[in-house]
Protein backbone atom coordinates (compact mmCIF):
# COMPACT_ATOMS: atom_id res chain seq x y z
CA UNK A 1 0.00 0.00 0.00
CA UNK A 2 1.15 3.50 -0.81
CA UNK A 3 3.02 5.59 1.93
CA UNK A 4 0.84 8.20 1.81
CA UNK A 5 -2.74 6.20 2.01
CA UNK A 6 -2.83 7.76 5.64
CA UNK A 7 -3.32 11.17 4.19
CA UNK A 8 -6.90 9.47 3.17
CA UNK A 9 -7.60 7.00 5.72
CA UNK A 10 -6.23 9.23 8.57
CA UNK A 11 -9.15 11.54 8.80
CA UNK A 12 -11.48 8.58 9.07
CA UNK A 13 -9.80 7.36 12.34
CA UNK A 14 -10.34 11.20 13.47
CA UNK A 15 -14.51 11.03 13.58
CA UNK A 16 -14.50 9.69 16.57
CA UNK A 17 -12.37 12.34 18.41
CA UNK A 18 -14.29 15.17 16.48
CA UNK A 19 -17.77 13.61 18.12
CA UNK A 20 -15.81 13.25 21.41
CA UNK A 21 -15.22 17.40 21.63
CA UNK A 22 -18.61 18.25 20.19
CA UNK A 23 -19.80 15.89 23.27
CA UNK A 24 -18.19 17.96 25.69
CA UNK A 25 -19.08 20.95 24.43
CA UNK A 26 -22.83 20.24 23.93
CA UNK A 27 -22.63 18.93 27.82
CA UNK A 28 -21.27 22.02 28.83
CA UNK A 29 -24.10 24.61 26.98
CA UNK A 30 -26.09 21.84 29.15
CA UNK A 31 -24.64 22.54 32.01
CA UNK A 32 -25.15 26.30 32.11
CA UNK A 33 -27.76 27.45 34.12
CA UNK A 34 -30.50 29.12 32.72
CA UNK A 35 -33.00 28.35 29.86
CA UNK A 36 -30.39 28.53 26.76
CA UNK A 37 -33.46 29.90 24.29
CA UNK A 38 -33.59 32.87 26.76
CA UNK A 39 -29.97 33.21 26.81
CA UNK A 40 -30.31 33.47 23.18
CA UNK A 41 -33.12 35.66 22.63
CA UNK A 42 -32.90 37.82 25.66
CA UNK A 43 -35.82 38.48 28.54
CA UNK A 44 -38.19 40.35 25.80
CA UNK A 45 -38.25 37.51 23.56
CA UNK A 46 -42.11 36.38 22.04
CA UNK A 47 -43.46 33.39 23.01
CA UNK A 48 -43.59 32.53 19.55
CA UNK A 49 -39.93 33.48 18.85
CA UNK A 50 -39.02 31.17 21.79
CA UNK A 51 -41.02 28.11 20.24
CA UNK A 52 -39.63 28.62 16.81
CA UNK A 53 -36.07 28.52 18.21
CA UNK A 54 -36.69 25.96 20.43
CA UNK A 55 -37.85 23.63 17.58
CA UNK A 56 -35.09 24.46 15.27
CA UNK A 57 -32.35 23.72 17.54
CA UNK A 58 -34.52 20.64 18.48
CA UNK A 59 -34.46 21.74 22.45
CA UNK A 60 -38.21 20.49 23.02
CA UNK A 61 -36.48 16.81 22.36
CA UNK A 62 -35.04 14.82 24.65
CA UNK A 63 -31.18 15.33 25.57
CA UNK A 64 -29.91 12.50 22.84
CA UNK A 65 -32.08 13.60 20.25
CA UNK A 66 -30.89 17.17 20.94
CA UNK A 67 -27.01 16.37 20.96
CA UNK A 68 -27.99 15.06 17.43
CA UNK A 69 -29.83 18.31 16.26
CA UNK A 70 -26.53 20.29 17.73
CA UNK A 71 -24.13 18.44 15.68
CA UNK A 72 -26.35 18.61 13.09
CA UNK A 73 -26.34 22.62 13.38
CA UNK A 74 -22.67 22.70 14.10
CA UNK A 75 -21.71 21.02 10.36
CA UNK A 76 -24.15 23.82 8.91
CA UNK A 77 -22.32 26.07 10.51
CA UNK A 78 -24.72 27.47 12.96
CA UNK A 79 -23.55 27.77 15.97
CA UNK A 80 -26.64 29.60 17.81
CA UNK A 81 -27.29 33.17 18.42
CA UNK A 82 -24.60 35.36 20.10
CA UNK A 83 -26.52 37.83 22.85
CA UNK A 84 -23.57 40.30 23.01
CA UNK A 85 -23.28 40.90 19.47
CA UNK A 86 -27.12 40.34 18.70
CA UNK A 87 -26.26 37.83 15.90
CA UNK A 88 -25.54 34.52 14.27
CA UNK A 89 -22.47 33.16 16.22
CA UNK A 90 -20.94 31.83 13.35
CA UNK A 91 -20.41 35.61 11.85
CA UNK A 92 -19.06 36.75 14.80
CA UNK A 93 -16.39 34.00 14.97
CA UNK A 94 -15.72 34.27 10.79
CA UNK A 95 -14.42 37.99 11.23
CA UNK A 96 -12.00 36.79 14.09
CA UNK A 97 -10.54 33.31 12.79
CA UNK A 98 -8.11 35.60 10.61
CA UNK A 99 -5.80 37.17 13.37
CA UNK A 100 -6.38 34.20 15.26
CA UNK A 101 -4.52 32.11 13.12
CA UNK A 102 -1.66 34.83 11.82
CA UNK A 103 -0.73 35.45 15.21
CA UNK A 104 -0.01 31.37 16.00
CA UNK A 105 1.81 31.05 12.85
CA UNK A 106 3.82 33.99 13.48
CA UNK A 107 4.37 32.68 17.21
CA UNK A 108 5.18 29.43 15.73
CA UNK A 109 8.00 30.76 13.15
CA UNK A 110 9.47 33.08 16.28
CA UNK A 111 9.14 30.35 18.06
CA UNK A 112 11.40 27.71 15.75
CA UNK A 113 13.87 30.77 15.44
CA UNK A 114 14.90 31.37 18.85
CA UNK A 115 14.81 27.39 19.46
CA UNK A 116 17.40 26.52 17.11
CA UNK A 117 19.72 29.77 18.29
CA UNK A 118 19.38 28.64 21.48
CA UNK A 119 19.62 24.38 20.90
CA UNK A 120 22.38 24.75 18.35
CA UNK A 121 24.31 27.21 20.57
CA UNK A 122 24.11 25.04 23.87
CA UNK A 123 24.66 21.53 22.05
CA UNK A 124 28.02 23.34 19.93
CA UNK A 125 29.16 24.78 23.29
CA UNK A 126 28.15 21.53 25.41
CA UNK A 127 28.93 21.42 29.47
CA UNK A 128 30.29 25.13 28.85
CA UNK A 129 29.00 28.36 30.90
CA UNK A 130 26.44 29.24 28.01
CA UNK A 131 25.30 26.02 28.29
CA UNK A 132 24.68 25.92 31.90
CA UNK A 133 22.76 29.52 31.09
CA UNK A 134 20.68 28.41 28.51
CA UNK A 135 19.56 25.45 30.18
CA UNK A 136 19.06 27.66 33.45
CA UNK A 137 16.98 30.18 31.07
CA UNK A 138 14.76 27.60 29.84
CA UNK A 139 14.19 26.16 33.60
CA UNK A 140 13.40 29.34 34.61
CA UNK A 141 11.20 30.41 31.32
CA UNK A 142 8.69 27.97 31.90
CA UNK A 143 7.21 29.85 34.76
CA UNK A 144 7.62 33.50 33.40
CA UNK A 145 3.47 34.16 32.63
CA UNK A 146 3.04 35.13 29.05
CA UNK A 147 0.92 38.26 30.11
CA UNK A 148 3.50 39.63 32.45
CA UNK A 149 6.02 39.38 29.56
CA UNK A 150 3.67 40.70 27.40
CA UNK A 151 3.03 43.93 29.31
CA UNK A 152 6.90 44.37 29.81
CA UNK A 153 7.42 44.35 26.21
CA UNK A 154 4.79 46.94 25.75
CA UNK A 155 6.33 49.22 28.53
CA UNK A 156 10.02 48.67 26.66
CA UNK A 157 9.09 48.68 23.19
CA UNK A 158 5.57 50.52 22.93
CA UNK A 159 5.88 53.08 25.88
CA UNK A 160 9.10 53.82 26.20
CA UNK A 161 11.03 53.56 22.95
CA UNK A 162 7.51 53.73 20.78
CA UNK A 163 9.22 51.36 17.95
CA UNK A 164 5.52 49.22 17.95
CA UNK A 165 2.43 50.08 18.04
CA UNK A 166 0.23 49.12 21.62
CA UNK A 167 -2.24 47.00 20.03
CA UNK A 168 -4.90 46.22 17.31
CA UNK A 169 -4.54 44.16 14.22
CA UNK A 170 -3.52 45.74 10.61
CA UNK A 171 -5.22 45.50 7.17
CA UNK A 172 -2.31 43.88 5.45
CA UNK A 173 0.02 41.00 5.98
CA UNK A 174 3.31 43.57 5.92
CA UNK A 175 1.45 45.61 8.15
CA UNK A 176 0.20 43.07 10.39
CA UNK A 177 3.73 41.60 10.55
CA UNK A 178 4.71 44.35 12.38
CA UNK A 179 1.66 45.17 14.37
CA UNK A 180 1.73 41.79 15.49
CA UNK A 181 5.13 41.53 16.49
CA UNK A 182 5.45 41.58 19.78
CA UNK A 183 2.06 39.69 20.87
CA UNK A 184 3.94 36.85 18.38
CA UNK A 185 6.89 37.24 20.43
CA UNK A 186 5.29 37.16 23.48
CA UNK A 187 3.37 33.71 22.60
CA UNK A 188 7.00 32.48 20.80
CA UNK A 189 8.77 33.25 23.98
CA UNK A 190 6.22 31.04 25.83
CA UNK A 191 6.70 27.98 23.90
CA UNK A 192 10.67 28.25 23.76
CA UNK A 193 12.05 26.47 26.70
CA UNK A 194 10.13 23.53 25.74
CA UNK A 195 10.96 23.11 22.34
CA UNK A 196 14.91 24.04 23.28
CA UNK A 197 14.98 21.89 25.96
CA UNK A 198 14.03 18.90 24.09
CA UNK A 199 15.95 20.04 20.63
CA UNK A 200 18.84 20.11 22.74
CA UNK A 201 18.31 16.94 23.96
CA UNK A 202 17.85 15.03 20.20
CA UNK A 203 21.21 17.40 19.30
CA UNK A 204 23.41 16.07 22.46
CA UNK A 205 21.77 11.88 21.91
CA UNK A 206 22.68 12.47 17.92
CA UNK A 207 26.25 13.68 18.38
CA UNK A 208 27.38 10.72 20.78
CA UNK A 209 25.98 7.98 18.17
CA UNK A 210 28.10 5.55 16.36
CA UNK A 211 27.76 7.46 12.54
CA UNK A 212 28.78 10.72 14.64
CA UNK A 213 32.14 8.99 16.19
CA UNK A 214 32.83 7.61 12.78
CA UNK A 215 32.93 11.14 11.17
CA UNK A 216 34.91 12.06 14.07
CA UNK A 217 37.44 9.36 13.83
CA UNK A 218 37.81 10.61 9.98
CA UNK A 219 38.72 13.97 10.77
CA UNK A 220 35.78 15.40 9.48
CA UNK A 221 35.16 19.19 11.37
CA UNK A 222 33.06 19.12 14.03
CA UNK A 223 30.92 21.97 12.54
CA UNK A 224 30.78 19.75 9.48
CA UNK A 225 29.92 16.55 11.06
CA UNK A 226 26.71 18.88 12.89
CA UNK A 227 25.53 20.83 9.83
CA UNK A 228 25.28 17.72 7.48
CA UNK A 229 24.38 15.08 9.60
CA UNK A 230 23.90 15.94 13.43
CA UNK A 231 21.52 18.96 12.81
CA UNK A 232 19.07 16.44 10.18
CA UNK A 233 18.78 13.66 12.09
CA UNK A 234 17.46 15.56 14.97
CA UNK A 235 14.43 17.55 13.37
CA UNK A 236 12.39 14.64 13.71
CA UNK A 237 11.78 14.68 17.51
CA UNK A 238 11.43 18.23 17.40
CA UNK A 239 8.74 17.59 14.66
CA UNK A 240 6.69 15.14 16.60
CA UNK A 241 6.62 17.76 19.30
CA UNK A 242 4.69 20.38 17.16
CA UNK A 243 1.46 19.08 17.40
CA UNK A 244 1.87 19.73 21.37
CA UNK A 245 3.14 22.91 21.02
CA UNK A 246 0.65 24.26 18.55
CA UNK A 247 -1.78 23.00 21.12
CA UNK A 248 -0.11 25.69 24.00
CA UNK A 249 0.18 28.25 21.30
CA UNK A 250 -3.47 28.13 20.80
CA UNK A 251 -3.83 28.52 24.74
CA UNK A 252 -0.95 31.57 24.57
CA UNK A 253 -3.11 33.48 22.02
CA UNK A 254 -5.70 33.82 24.39
CA UNK A 255 -4.43 35.32 27.18
CA UNK A 256 -1.84 37.46 25.03
CA UNK A 257 -5.04 38.45 22.30
CA UNK A 258 -6.10 40.16 25.39
CA UNK A 259 -3.11 41.78 26.97
CA UNK A 260 -2.49 43.41 23.28
CA UNK A 261 -5.99 43.83 22.36
CA UNK A 262 -6.40 41.88 18.95
CA UNK A 263 -10.00 41.37 17.51
CA UNK A 264 -9.25 37.40 17.32
CA UNK A 265 -10.71 34.10 19.09
CA UNK A 266 -9.14 34.40 22.13
CA UNK A 267 -10.30 38.02 23.13
CA UNK A 268 -13.44 36.95 22.10
CA UNK A 269 -13.53 34.38 24.36
CA UNK A 270 -12.40 35.79 27.43
CA UNK A 271 -15.28 38.70 26.18
CA UNK A 272 -17.92 35.69 25.90
CA UNK A 273 -17.04 34.41 29.57
CA UNK A 274 -17.55 37.88 31.00
CA UNK A 275 -20.78 39.03 29.01
CA UNK A 276 -22.27 35.63 29.79
CA UNK A 277 -22.51 34.70 26.06
CA UNK A 278 -22.61 30.98 25.81
CA UNK A 279 -22.91 29.92 22.60
CA UNK A 280 -20.05 31.91 21.68
CA UNK A 281 -17.42 30.27 24.63
CA UNK A 282 -18.63 27.18 23.01
CA UNK A 283 -18.07 27.67 19.70
CA UNK A 284 -14.91 28.86 20.01
CA UNK A 285 -13.63 26.16 22.43
CA UNK A 286 -15.16 23.92 19.84
CA UNK A 287 -12.91 25.77 16.79
CA UNK A 288 -10.17 25.44 19.09
CA UNK A 289 -9.94 22.23 19.71
CA UNK A 290 -10.79 21.33 16.35
CA UNK A 291 -7.68 23.49 15.14
CA UNK A 292 -5.03 21.43 17.57
CA UNK A 293 -6.93 18.05 15.85
CA UNK A 294 -6.52 19.35 12.59
CA UNK A 295 -2.46 20.74 13.28
CA UNK A 296 -1.93 17.22 15.00
CA UNK A 297 -2.98 15.62 11.60
CA UNK A 298 -0.50 18.11 9.59
CA UNK A 299 2.21 17.04 12.10
CA UNK A 300 1.64 13.39 11.30
CA UNK A 301 1.72 14.18 7.69
CA UNK A 302 4.88 16.63 7.70
CA UNK A 303 6.43 13.37 9.99
CA UNK A 304 5.34 10.72 7.47
CA UNK A 305 7.83 13.08 4.64
CA UNK A 306 10.43 13.52 6.86
CA UNK A 307 10.91 9.82 7.71
CA UNK A 308 10.95 7.31 5.01
CA UNK A 309 10.73 5.10 8.24
CA UNK A 310 7.10 5.85 9.29
CA UNK A 311 4.09 3.97 8.55
CA UNK A 312 1.11 5.61 9.64
CA UNK B 1 37.55 3.85 52.85
CA UNK B 2 34.94 2.47 50.61
CA UNK B 3 31.33 3.61 50.76
CA UNK B 4 30.50 0.26 52.31
CA UNK B 5 33.07 1.09 55.20
CA UNK B 6 31.65 4.33 56.11
CA UNK B 7 28.45 3.09 57.12
CA UNK B 8 25.16 4.40 56.21
CA UNK B 9 25.01 7.38 58.15
CA UNK B 10 28.12 9.19 55.75
CA UNK B 11 26.10 7.35 52.67
CA UNK B 12 23.00 9.83 53.46
CA UNK B 13 25.57 12.92 53.84
CA UNK B 14 27.41 12.05 51.04
CA UNK B 15 23.93 11.80 49.26
CA UNK B 16 23.25 15.75 50.75
CA UNK B 17 26.38 16.50 49.03
CA UNK B 18 25.96 14.95 45.88
CA UNK B 19 21.90 16.76 45.91
CA UNK B 20 21.64 19.03 42.55
CA UNK B 21 22.29 22.90 43.77
CA UNK B 22 18.96 23.69 41.66
CA UNK B 23 16.78 21.29 44.12
CA UNK B 24 18.59 23.27 47.21
CA UNK B 25 17.85 26.64 45.52
CA UNK B 26 14.71 26.21 44.46
CA UNK B 27 13.73 24.52 47.77
CA UNK B 28 14.87 27.59 49.78
CA UNK B 29 13.09 30.23 47.30
CA UNK B 30 9.77 27.93 47.82
CA UNK B 31 10.18 27.83 51.42
CA UNK B 32 10.94 31.47 51.83
CA UNK B 33 7.57 32.26 49.86
CA UNK B 34 5.76 29.77 52.48
CA UNK B 35 7.25 31.67 55.23
CA UNK B 36 6.15 34.78 53.66
CA UNK B 37 2.27 33.55 53.34
CA UNK B 38 2.52 32.43 56.42
CA UNK B 39 3.73 35.54 58.18
CA UNK B 40 2.24 38.02 55.97
CA UNK B 41 0.11 40.06 58.70
CA UNK B 42 3.71 39.47 61.01
CA UNK B 43 5.97 41.77 57.61
CA UNK B 44 3.53 44.32 57.18
CA UNK B 45 1.35 46.76 58.90
CA UNK B 46 -0.98 47.88 55.83
CA UNK B 47 -3.97 45.97 55.27
CA UNK B 48 -4.07 44.71 51.63
CA UNK B 49 -7.92 45.61 50.85
CA UNK B 50 -8.21 48.98 53.00
CA UNK B 51 -9.16 51.54 50.36
CA UNK B 52 -7.52 55.24 50.95
CA UNK B 53 -7.85 57.64 47.97
CA UNK B 54 -5.88 60.30 49.74
CA UNK B 55 -2.55 57.92 49.40
CA UNK B 56 -3.49 56.97 45.25
CA UNK B 57 -0.56 56.31 43.15
CA UNK B 58 2.39 57.17 45.27
CA UNK B 59 5.68 55.58 44.24
CA UNK B 60 7.52 53.45 46.46
CA UNK B 61 9.37 55.43 48.82
CA UNK B 62 10.25 55.13 52.83
CA UNK B 63 6.55 54.65 53.88
CA UNK B 64 4.97 52.29 51.06
CA UNK B 65 8.06 50.46 50.07
CA UNK B 66 6.18 49.32 47.09
CA UNK B 67 4.30 52.44 46.29
CA UNK B 68 0.21 52.30 46.59
CA UNK B 69 -2.59 51.09 43.51
CA UNK B 70 -4.65 53.11 42.25
CA UNK B 71 -6.95 53.48 45.43
CA UNK B 72 -4.45 53.88 47.94
CA UNK B 73 -3.84 50.17 48.53
CA UNK B 74 -0.27 49.35 49.51
CA UNK B 75 1.21 46.82 47.08
CA UNK B 76 3.56 45.41 49.50
CA UNK B 77 0.60 44.25 51.63
CA UNK B 78 -1.00 43.12 48.53
CA UNK B 79 2.30 41.37 47.48
CA UNK B 80 2.56 39.30 50.40
CA UNK B 81 -0.95 38.44 51.10
CA UNK B 82 -1.58 37.47 47.40
CA UNK B 83 1.31 34.78 48.06
CA UNK B 84 -1.31 32.90 50.23
CA UNK B 85 -3.91 32.60 47.41
CA UNK B 86 -0.96 31.98 44.81
CA UNK B 87 0.69 29.52 46.68
CA UNK B 88 -2.92 27.55 47.13
CA UNK B 89 -3.48 27.72 43.60
CA UNK B 90 0.00 26.31 42.77
CA UNK B 91 -0.26 23.40 45.89
CA UNK B 92 -3.86 22.44 46.00
CA UNK B 93 -4.21 23.05 42.13
CA UNK B 94 -2.48 19.42 41.68
CA UNK B 95 -4.05 18.22 44.25
CA UNK B 96 -7.16 17.43 42.42
CA UNK B 97 -5.51 16.21 39.04
CA UNK B 98 -3.54 14.07 41.27
CA UNK B 99 -6.31 12.45 42.53
CA UNK B 100 -8.63 12.17 40.01
CA UNK B 101 -5.40 11.36 37.73
CA UNK B 102 -4.15 8.54 39.67
CA UNK B 103 -7.21 6.60 40.08
CA UNK B 104 -8.73 6.66 36.57
CA UNK B 105 -5.01 5.37 35.57
CA UNK B 106 -4.42 2.57 38.21
CA UNK B 107 -8.00 0.89 36.86
CA UNK B 108 -7.26 1.79 33.30
CA UNK B 109 -3.59 0.32 33.38
CA UNK B 110 -4.42 -2.70 35.80
CA UNK B 111 -7.45 -3.76 34.71
CA UNK B 112 -7.17 -2.94 31.17
CA UNK B 113 -9.83 -4.45 28.46
CA UNK B 114 -12.63 -2.54 27.89
CA UNK B 115 -12.89 0.00 30.53
CA UNK B 116 -8.78 0.72 29.67
CA UNK B 117 -10.07 1.57 26.00
CA UNK B 118 -13.10 3.72 27.13
CA UNK B 119 -11.26 5.72 29.44
CA UNK B 120 -8.41 6.05 27.17
CA UNK B 121 -10.57 7.35 24.28
CA UNK B 122 -11.99 9.85 27.25
CA UNK B 123 -8.46 11.15 27.59
CA UNK B 124 -7.72 11.32 24.01
CA UNK B 125 -10.93 14.03 23.66
CA UNK B 126 -9.68 15.83 26.36
CA UNK B 127 -6.37 16.24 25.23
CA UNK B 128 -7.03 17.62 21.92
CA UNK B 129 -8.86 21.15 23.80
CA UNK B 130 -5.99 23.06 24.28
CA UNK B 131 -5.23 22.99 28.34
CA UNK B 132 -6.50 26.41 28.54
CA UNK B 133 -9.00 26.74 26.67
CA UNK B 134 -10.92 24.09 27.99
CA UNK B 135 -10.32 25.12 31.68
CA UNK B 136 -11.57 28.50 30.68
CA UNK B 137 -15.14 27.05 29.41
CA UNK B 138 -15.19 25.71 32.41
CA UNK B 139 -14.77 28.16 34.41
CA UNK B 140 -17.72 29.93 31.95
CA UNK B 141 -20.12 27.16 32.89
CA UNK B 142 -19.50 27.48 36.83
CA UNK B 143 -18.29 31.08 36.91
CA UNK B 144 -15.38 33.00 38.05
CA UNK B 145 -13.43 32.14 41.05
CA UNK B 146 -11.29 29.97 43.44
CA UNK B 147 -13.40 27.00 43.52
CA UNK B 148 -14.20 27.30 39.78
CA UNK B 149 -10.17 26.79 38.86
CA UNK B 150 -9.61 23.72 41.48
CA UNK B 151 -12.59 22.16 39.82
CA UNK B 152 -11.72 22.83 35.81
CA UNK B 153 -8.69 21.87 36.47
CA UNK B 154 -9.14 19.10 38.11
CA UNK B 155 -11.21 17.91 35.08
CA UNK B 156 -8.47 18.62 32.12
CA UNK B 157 -5.54 18.45 33.85
CA UNK B 158 -6.18 14.78 34.75
CA UNK B 159 -4.79 13.72 32.23
CA UNK B 160 -1.29 13.91 32.67
CA UNK B 161 -1.11 11.77 35.92
CA UNK B 162 -2.91 9.02 34.08
CA UNK B 163 -1.13 8.80 31.29
CA UNK B 164 1.89 8.50 33.74
CA UNK B 165 0.44 5.95 36.16
CA UNK B 166 -1.38 3.49 33.74
CA UNK B 167 2.08 2.91 31.98
CA UNK B 168 3.42 1.92 34.90
CA UNK B 169 0.02 -0.15 35.97
CA UNK B 170 0.41 -1.57 32.60
CA UNK B 171 4.18 -3.21 33.27
CA UNK B 172 3.37 -3.61 37.20
CA UNK B 173 0.49 -6.30 36.63
CA UNK B 174 2.35 -8.66 35.02
CA UNK B 175 5.71 -8.28 37.53
CA UNK B 176 5.97 -11.52 39.61
CA UNK B 177 4.90 -9.48 43.27
CA UNK B 178 1.40 -8.75 41.87
CA UNK B 179 1.04 -12.03 40.11
CA UNK B 180 2.37 -14.00 43.89
CA UNK B 181 -0.24 -11.48 45.38
CA UNK B 182 -2.96 -12.56 43.28
CA UNK B 183 -2.21 -16.16 43.69
CA UNK B 184 -2.21 -15.34 47.50
CA UNK B 185 -6.08 -14.63 46.87
CA UNK B 186 -5.98 -11.49 47.44
CA UNK B 187 -8.71 -8.69 46.17
CA UNK B 188 -8.07 -6.49 42.75
CA UNK B 189 -8.49 -3.43 45.32
CA UNK B 190 -5.81 -4.05 47.66
CA UNK B 191 -3.65 -5.00 44.95
CA UNK B 192 -4.13 -1.58 43.47
CA UNK B 193 -3.74 0.34 46.52
CA UNK B 194 -1.02 -1.89 48.72
CA UNK B 195 0.94 -2.97 45.37
CA UNK B 196 0.88 -1.40 42.04
CA UNK B 197 0.23 2.51 43.88
CA UNK B 198 3.45 2.94 45.73
CA UNK B 199 5.33 1.73 42.99
CA UNK B 200 3.49 3.72 40.18
CA UNK B 201 3.36 7.12 41.63
CA UNK B 202 7.17 7.64 41.63
CA UNK B 203 7.26 9.45 38.05
CA UNK B 204 4.14 11.13 39.17
CA UNK B 205 5.86 12.78 42.39
CA UNK B 206 8.78 13.77 39.81
CA UNK B 207 6.45 15.51 37.79
CA UNK B 208 3.98 16.73 40.34
CA UNK B 209 6.26 20.17 41.39
CA UNK B 210 6.56 20.87 36.96
CA UNK B 211 2.74 20.62 37.04
CA UNK B 212 2.34 23.50 40.26
CA UNK B 213 4.42 25.93 38.10
CA UNK B 214 2.06 25.46 35.37
CA UNK B 215 -0.78 25.45 37.55
CA UNK B 216 0.08 28.76 38.57
CA UNK B 217 0.74 30.24 35.54
CA UNK B 218 -2.73 29.31 34.81
CA UNK B 219 -4.44 30.10 38.07
CA UNK B 220 -2.72 34.02 37.92
CA UNK B 221 -3.62 33.93 33.85
CA UNK B 222 -7.19 33.34 34.75
CA UNK B 223 -6.81 36.50 38.12
CA UNK B 224 -5.42 38.30 34.95
CA UNK B 225 -8.28 37.88 32.69
CA UNK B 226 -10.79 37.99 35.56
CA UNK B 227 -12.15 34.64 36.01
CA UNK B 228 -9.83 33.58 39.21
CA UNK B 229 -9.63 35.49 42.22
CA UNK B 230 -11.96 37.99 42.20
CA UNK B 231 -11.96 41.31 43.86
CA UNK B 232 -10.80 42.91 46.44
CA UNK B 233 -9.00 39.50 46.86
CA UNK B 234 -5.49 40.52 46.47
CA UNK B 235 -3.64 37.91 43.77
CA UNK B 236 -0.81 38.35 41.69
CA UNK B 237 -2.50 38.02 38.48
CA UNK B 238 -5.11 40.03 38.99
CA UNK B 239 -2.81 43.39 40.53
CA UNK B 240 -1.02 42.93 37.34
CA UNK B 241 -4.29 43.56 35.16
CA UNK B 242 -5.29 46.41 37.82
CA UNK B 243 -1.66 47.62 36.83
CA UNK B 244 -1.88 47.29 32.83
CA UNK B 245 -3.62 50.85 32.69
CA UNK B 246 -0.88 52.71 34.49
CA UNK B 247 2.07 51.07 32.77
CA UNK B 248 3.53 54.68 32.00
CA UNK B 249 2.40 56.44 35.44
CA UNK B 250 2.63 53.85 38.04
CA UNK B 251 4.62 50.98 37.33
CA UNK B 252 4.93 49.81 40.10
CA UNK B 253 1.68 48.69 40.52
CA UNK B 254 2.25 45.82 38.06
CA UNK B 255 6.13 45.28 38.42
CA UNK B 256 6.39 43.94 41.73
CA UNK B 257 3.59 41.25 41.50
CA UNK B 258 5.33 40.32 38.49
CA UNK B 259 8.70 39.78 39.82
CA UNK B 260 6.68 38.06 43.10
CA UNK B 261 5.24 35.70 40.38
CA UNK B 262 8.29 35.07 38.58
CA UNK B 263 9.95 34.22 41.80
CA UNK B 264 7.45 31.69 43.58
CA UNK B 265 7.62 30.36 39.81
CA UNK B 266 11.17 30.12 39.44
CA UNK B 267 11.52 28.41 43.12
CA UNK B 268 9.43 25.57 42.16
CA UNK B 269 10.64 24.99 38.64
CA UNK B 270 14.49 24.76 39.76
CA UNK B 271 12.72 22.43 42.56
CA UNK B 272 11.35 20.16 39.75
CA UNK B 273 14.62 19.90 37.88
CA UNK B 274 16.63 19.11 40.77
CA UNK B 275 14.41 17.03 41.56
CA UNK B 276 14.19 14.76 38.05
CA UNK B 277 17.88 15.00 38.16
CA UNK B 278 18.37 13.30 41.86
CA UNK B 279 15.88 10.62 41.08
CA UNK B 280 16.91 10.04 37.60
CA UNK B 281 20.64 9.15 38.95
CA UNK B 282 19.53 7.41 41.21
CA UNK B 283 17.72 4.80 39.18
Amino acid sequence: MNRFSFVLRRPIQLIPVLLGISVITFLLLQMTPGDPVRLMLGPKASQEAIEFVRARYGLDQPIPVQYFYYVLNCLRGDFGQSIAFRGPVSGVIAARIAPTVFLILYGLVISLLLTFALAVTAARQRGRWIDHLIRLVCVAGVGVPSYFVGLLLIMGFCLRLKIFPVSGYGPTFINNLWHLFLPALTIGIGVTPILARNLRATFIQQLDKDYAIACRSRGLPESYIFSRHVFWNSLLPTVNLLGVVVAFLIGGTVVVENVFNIPGLGNLLIRGVLTHDQFVVQAVALLLAVGVVISNFAVDVLTAILDPRVEL
Amino acid sequence: MSDVMRGSGSLAMARIRTMPATLAIGGAITLAWIVVAILAPVLTSFDPIKVDVMQALKPPGAEHWFGTDAIGRDVLARTLFAARYDLAMAFFGVVGPIILGTTIGLIAGYLGGRIDAVLMRILEVTVSFPYFVLVIAIVAVLGPGLKSYFISLTLVNWVSYARLVRSQALVLRGVDFVLAARGMGFGHLRIMLFHILPNAIVPSIVFVMTDAVLAIVLGSSLGFLGLGVQPPTPEWGAMIADGQTYLTTAWWIAIFPGIAICLLALGLSLTADGLARLLNTES
